[in-house]
């Protein structure tokens, strides 16, 4: 649903603005309005397809204070965005986007999925797990880096369906 | 010591487990399920890991999403708490396979004293009386029968693969044999997938008395002395005490003698507690033993001095005890209550829902183990306990009194809690004098 509030579009603004940048917080005060943004932390990138210790912490939904701005929660990774569909993680384990170190990703930003499209492989106690679209659609989003640990319900991908 | 442990597991004992490793200095890793995440407790562990959703099955039952869990957190060991995955032989191996510490028995030893069966041998074999009952299961109605002869009626038919009351009957006589047999063999198919039963002297009226153990990788055991746990609701322990108040000095000394001689004939190490029934006359029968930190860990806490949680990290990580039994005394008396969100006026249905006002007691000698704070949403997903609440004092009298001045100031609302239940028997005079056994509450307390 299309929200013309301008404070919205500011906020979402602020938004693209944090995930561009890839900035953590962010708190603008001009007179009596104030609005704080908090992203959930991005894991570090590692350098080679190795495992990485998880940072996992359930993180605090920032609430943005004063009148002038919507009463929901934002941050820059929860909710969906408009019309998009995530593609979380079934299992806990390590994400792989290609299949060897050599190869090319399985899929990458715009590249086209249909259901049985494999995204990436999770690999759990040394098992190789092929995670499949399940969806026809565009991939807008990659969320994680290669080699890294995920959890369960993990945000993978971001994909605009057909 | 371990530097980093993963705990397989939820709430109250989850953060009892954390507890004691931020004073040991361990790094913990705790897992979550959709439902729990939300949990302040997860916020005081170094770690937590999302494993799955609402239902136990999938989540903090589901031993390859915890050993993924346990896998990327590059942890040490794992502790199972109770209940869930704590008494699960094949989860016991399967880290032992995996290269991780499973903070308890040996996988061998959790089926050896876990199997009841195999218990009661071990027990015999420890030269400890047991209930008089059958060597081993019955499948037969015709062997059960003869059985039932030899050990005199009234018997119990208890499921050999299960707890929690069901597939039991009690026979009192031979002409209600028949119809016994074939309810409790379909109640325990039903229950646990195993119609198979064994029969065991039903004990009249009798008290629930169980031994807290450690034992350590270095061939050392003691015993934290006893537990009194006959206040229960269908099997289910609501109140539990220590000392057990009838017991003389010289009764314990035998009874505590006899769960170390269990213990030691099993091989096995780090906590347990074995569970013995006390007839009118005094006289102890093993019953089971329980090859885990059980939830009333906290009385024997008390009244000893000494960190059972700690304990078993100590043992685990390979440590020796570093306790000799002369370096345990008890001291005083300590009660713990379960508090459960649960209707007492409503034959205790489940009550979950938000805890919008939330009050814990305090003041001397108060003790609340409990994960829930004003703003928690009590599920429906997992266990009703929503607390436990231990006092402890110098006497008997004066720990009920304690405890009941506690019980008062204690407020959880608006869901319903066993508290007034609680009350209720703390204030009945027959608790008070010690006459009760383990159907007190379903006589006395409609």
């Amino acid at each position: 649903m299309t929200n013309k509030d301008p404070n919205l579009k500011k906020i979402q603004d602020l938004m693209k603005i944090m995930k561009k940048n890839n900035l953590v917080e962010l708190e603008i005060t001009q007179g009596d309005d104030k609005i704080y943004l908090k992203r959930a932390q991005p894991n570090e990138t590692p350098s080679s397809v190795t495992h990485v210790p998880v940072i996992s912490h359930p993180v605090p939904v920032a609430h943005p204070t004063g009148d002038t701005v919507p009463k929901e929660p934002v941050t820059a990774e929860a909710g969906k965005d408009e019309g998009l569909i995530e593609i979380t993680s079934p299992l806990v384990g390590t994400f792989y986007a290609k299949p060897g170190p050599d190869s090319e990703p399985y899929v990458e930003t715009g590249s086209h999925v249909e259901p049985d499209t494999v995204v990436c492989i999770l690999e759990a106690m040394k098992v190789m797990n092929e995670i499949k679209a399940g969806m026809a659609g565009t991939i807008v989003s990659v969320m994680v880096e290669n080699g890294q640990a995920v959890e369960y319900g993990h945000v993978l991908f971001k994909v605009k369906p057909d | 010591m371990f530097t980093r442990i993963l705990i397989a597991n939820r709430g109250e004992i989850a953060l009892r487990i954390i507890r004691a490793c931020k004073e040991l200095d361990v790094q913990t890793v705790a897992i979550y399920s959709e439902a729990d995440k939300d949990a302040a407790y997860l916020q005081f562990a170094d770690e937590a890991i999302c494993i799955g959703p609402p239902n136990a099955a999938q989540s903090y039952l589901n031993i390859p999403r915890i050993m993924s869990a346990a896998e990327i957190a590059d942890v040490e060991a794992i502790h199972p708490g109770y209940g869930f995955l704590a008494e699960n032989i094949n989860f016991a191996r399967i880290c032992e396979d995996c290269g991780i510490t499973f903070i308890g028995p040996t996988a061998d030893a959790m089926q050896l004293l876990g199997d009841k069966v195999q218990a009661r041998k071990i027990a015999e074999q420890a030269s400890v009386p047991v209930v008089p009952g059958s060597e081993g299961v019955i499948d037969k109605e015709k062997e059960a029968l003869k059985l039932a002869e030899k050990i005199g009626y009234p018997v119990l038919m208890k499921a050999a693969a299960g707890g929690g009351g069901r597939g039991m009957r009690i026979v009192h006589e031979e002409a209600s044999f028949h119809d016994a047999f074939d309810s409790a063999s379909a109640e325990a198919k039903a229950a646990f997938g195993n119609a198979s039963l064994y029969l065991e002297k039903f004990i009249a009226k009798p008290r629930h008395v169980e031994v807290q153990i450690v034992a350590d990788n270095h061939g050392n055991a003691v015993h934290f002395y006893e537990r009194d746990c006959t206040v229960q609701r269908r099997h289910q322990k609501i109140i539990e005490e220590s000392p057990c108040p009838v017991l003389n000095e010289r009764t314990r000394e035998q009874l505590c003698q006899a769960a170390l001689n269990i213990i030691e004939q099993a091989h096995y190490t780090n906590a347990a507690t074995v569970e013995f029934l006390l007839d009118k006359n005094k006289n102890f029968y093993f019953i089971e033993a329980n090859t885990r930190i059980q939830v009333e860990h906290p009385v024997t806490e008390m009244v000893t001095g000494h960190d059972l949680i700690k304990l078993q990290l100590k043992v685990a990580s390979g440590e020796k005890l570093g306790l000799e039994q002369r370096d345990i005394h008890h001291i005083g008396t300590a009660i713990e209550c379960r508090i459960n969100a649960e209707d007492p006026d409503n034959n205790f249905s489940p009550s979950p829902g938000p805890i919008e006002k939330y009050i814990p007691p305090g003041g001397p000698g108060v003790r609340v183990d409990s994960c829930v704070y004003q703003g928690w949403t009590v599920s429906a997903n997992y266990d009703s306990m929503i607390a436990k609440l231990i006092v402890h004092h110098n006497s008997r009298p004066e720990a009920i009194a304690t405890m009941k001045r506690a019980l008062q100031e204690y407020v959880i609302e608006p869901i319903k809690t066993t508290i007034p239940a609680c009350m209720k028997i703390l204030s009945h005079h027959l608790f008070a004098k010690n006459r009760i056994d383990t159907h007190f509450v379903e006589r006395h307390l409609k």
